[in-house]
Formats: structure tokens, C-alpha cells, sequence
């Protein structure tokens, strides 16, 4: 299988096989420095990042901190 | 000549060991832009700045996020779980927060009611001893329920927070008795969180000899956040320094002030 489908905050992404959790912050455009990833309901150290390779019917939650009070 | 008055001696303010200099603690929420939020936290005077953890808009990218505006090294990043209706929930977005890298602390809040936005005092509890066996230091954001708050102790939270009244209601501290009463039973810091709409409202809290307030509403939705931001500084310096003063006894009847002797004959 040369793609996968993952869950990515809600939203359906088509990506390659084999792309890591970093691969796809990059894809997103996003700092690994300013988000935390939640991969399959488990945190991924930003270190672990781009050993953590992704399956088809992942769901991965990326957050950061807002305005809260 | 005039002589200097000494400041009363006021106890270093600690959290779980952590000293802060400002009994203020403000929130980042609902300001009309970031400019005003980072000019008015600068007026505020506050140290520790409570943030909340929210997916990030794969539509909208980077900028939305709040580090983005505000210096991390120069504010205590204080994360909460506000939105959260469950303690797994709860527990869920303090282990994402504390994976951010800044610091163990938590602002805990476990909803249980969305129109009153009134904590779910069972959820709290169990949330509260999870994340402490987990190395949290949690500070509770709770009713003004002096038995909640001692069993928030018991559990091992840093800090309890109770409400002065709802989050974002401004109506102020509606029941100054139960958070005297919370202040004299527990040992952790008692910091009043949410319903302190304007500046008397804070100095009135300050007096009941709690130890800080957390607010956001009362300085986001000010018409001057910026200004509203320094009275409040100034309120809550005054509150506090008025409970150590140690106010007058209330009195029934009126006691002259002016010499009762002396008077024309």
C-alpha cells in the first residue's frame, strides 16, 4: 500500500506510506517546537517524532497553547 | 521631617516551592487582539499567565497559537484544562500541557455544568489525585466548599482555587465567608479564581486574606483592558495590604472621631 489514511485533528489526510509523525508536521507546515502530537491516544516526545512512523486509520491530535484564562 | 512608613511584612508568596512576586494572576482569553492582551498582562503586573490547549487549525497554521505573542521566558506559563467535562479528560490535556516543556504545573478544571460552567466536584477530585501520583503540582480550580477544598488538599493539590462567583460573570465575590473560612482551614495557598469583575471586586477578595487571584473576563472585556489591568494591580496590592493592616471593628452605633470635650460652652 503506497498511501495511508489518518485522522488528523478531525480532519481525513491522505499520506504516503511510511511517513513518520515529523513528516507529517512538516507536510503541515508546522513547528515541531510549539505543538504537542498525540499519537493513537499516546503523547510522542518531540524527540520520538521522526521514529514514530504513521499506519492507515491512525488518529493523530497536534495541539498548542491558546488564549485561556 | 518626614518619616518613611514601613510596608507591612508580607510572606513570600510560594506555590509548591516556586516563589512569585505578584499576588496577580491573569488569564490570556478573549482579548480583542494580542497586542492589548500582551500590553495589558505588562500593566497587570503578573508573573504566572494561565494558558489553555487546543487543537491547532490545520486551515489556519502557526500565528493563532499563543507563543507566538507572548515571551515564554519572561511569564509562568500556567496550563489549564478548561473545557474539560471528565477527569479523563482533564488528565488528558494536563499530560498534553505538561508534554509542552515549560513546567509541572496545572490549572485544573473539570466542568460540570456548561450553563454555570460549576466544577464537577467528584470529577475534580479523582482528576486531582491522578495528576498528583503523576508528579503534578495541581492547583484546583473549585466551588467556595470548604469540604472540597480540604479534600483538594488531602489529595495533594499545591493550590486551591475557589471561584469568587461563575467564570466570566464579573459578579463578584459572592460569598466572602466561605473564602475566609477556606483560607483559615487549609495550609496550601488559596488563590480565588474567576467572578471578579472590576476593582473593588479584587480588593474586597484581597482582604479576606487569600493569598492571590486569577483573573481574565474582568481585564479582556474591560473598554480599557490596559487601565483595567493597573487598577487591578493596585487593588489587589491594596486588598492585601489592608487584611494585614487588620481593618477597624464593624460598630452598630456612631463613635465620634473629634474630641467630645473642648466643645463651646
Amino acid at each position: 500500500m503506497s498511501q495511508i489514511r489518518i485522522m488528523v485533528n478531525g480532519q481525513a489526510k491522505q499520506l504516503a506510506n511510511e511517513t513518520s509523525l515529523l513528516g507529517l508536521l512538516q507536510a503541515l507546515d508546522l513547528d515541531p517546537r510549539l505543538v504537542v502530537v498525540e499519537h493513537n491516544r499516546r503523547i510522542v516526545r518531540r524527540g520520538e517524532l521522526g521514529s514514530t512512523a504513521l499506519a492507515d486509520g491512525d488518529a493523530v491530535e497536534v495541539v498548542h497553547f491558546v488564549g485561556g484564562g | 521631617m518626614t518619616t518613611a512608613v514601613a510596608a507591612p511584612v508580607d510572606p513570600p508568596f510560594a506555590i509548591a516551592g516556586r516563589t512569585f512576586r505578584s499576588r496577580l494572576m491573569v488569564g490570556t482569553g478573549k482579548y480583542r487582539d494580542h497586542a492589548t492582551m500582551v500590553e495589558a498582562i505588562e500593566a497587570s503586573g503578573a508573573e504566572i499567565v494561565t494558558v489553555a490547549v487546543r487543537r491547532v487549525d490545520l486551515d489556519r497554521r502557526n500565528e493563532q497559537g499563543i507563543l507566538y505573542h507572548l515571551d515564554p521566558r519572561r511569564f509562568f506559563l500556567l496550563a489549564n484544562t478548561a473545557g474539560c467535562y471528565s477527569a479523563d479528560d482533564a488528565v488528558r490535556y494536563a499530560r498534553l500541557a505538561r508534554e509542552a516543556g515549560f513546567n509541572e504545573f496545572i490549572k485544573l478544571e473539570v466542568i460540570g455544568d456548561p450553563e454555570t460552567l460549576l466544577p464537577d466536584t467528584e470529577g475534580l477530585l479523582a482528576a486531582a489525585r491522578t495528576l498528583v501520583k503523576e508528579g503534578f503540582q495541581v492547583l484546583a480550580y473549585t466551588n467556595d466548599d470548604l469540604v472540597t477544598a480540604l479534600r483538594l488538599e488531602d489529595a495533594g493539590c499545591a493550590a486551591v482555587m475557589p471561584l469568587a462567583s461563575p467564570i466570566g460573570s464579573g459578579l463578584g465575590l459572592l460569598n466572602p465567608y466561605t473564602v475566609r473560612l477556606i483560607k483559615r482551614r487549609l495550609s496550601v495557598p488559596v488563590i480565588v479564581d474567576a467572578g471578579v469583575g472590576t476593582a473593588s471586586d479584587a480588593c474586597v477578595t484581597m482582604e479576606q486574606g487569600v493569598d492571590g487571584i486569577l483573573m481574565n473576563t474582568a481585564l479582556a472585556e474591560a473598554r480599557d483592558p490596559v487601565l483595567m489591568a493597573r487598577a487591578m494591580r493596585l487593588a489587589v496590592d491594596a486588598g492585601r495590604a489592608a487584611f494585614l493592616a487588620g481593618r477597624m471593628a464593624r460598630r452598630e452605633v456612631a463613635v465620634p472621631s473629634s474630641p467630645t470635650t473642648g466643645l463651646l460652652g
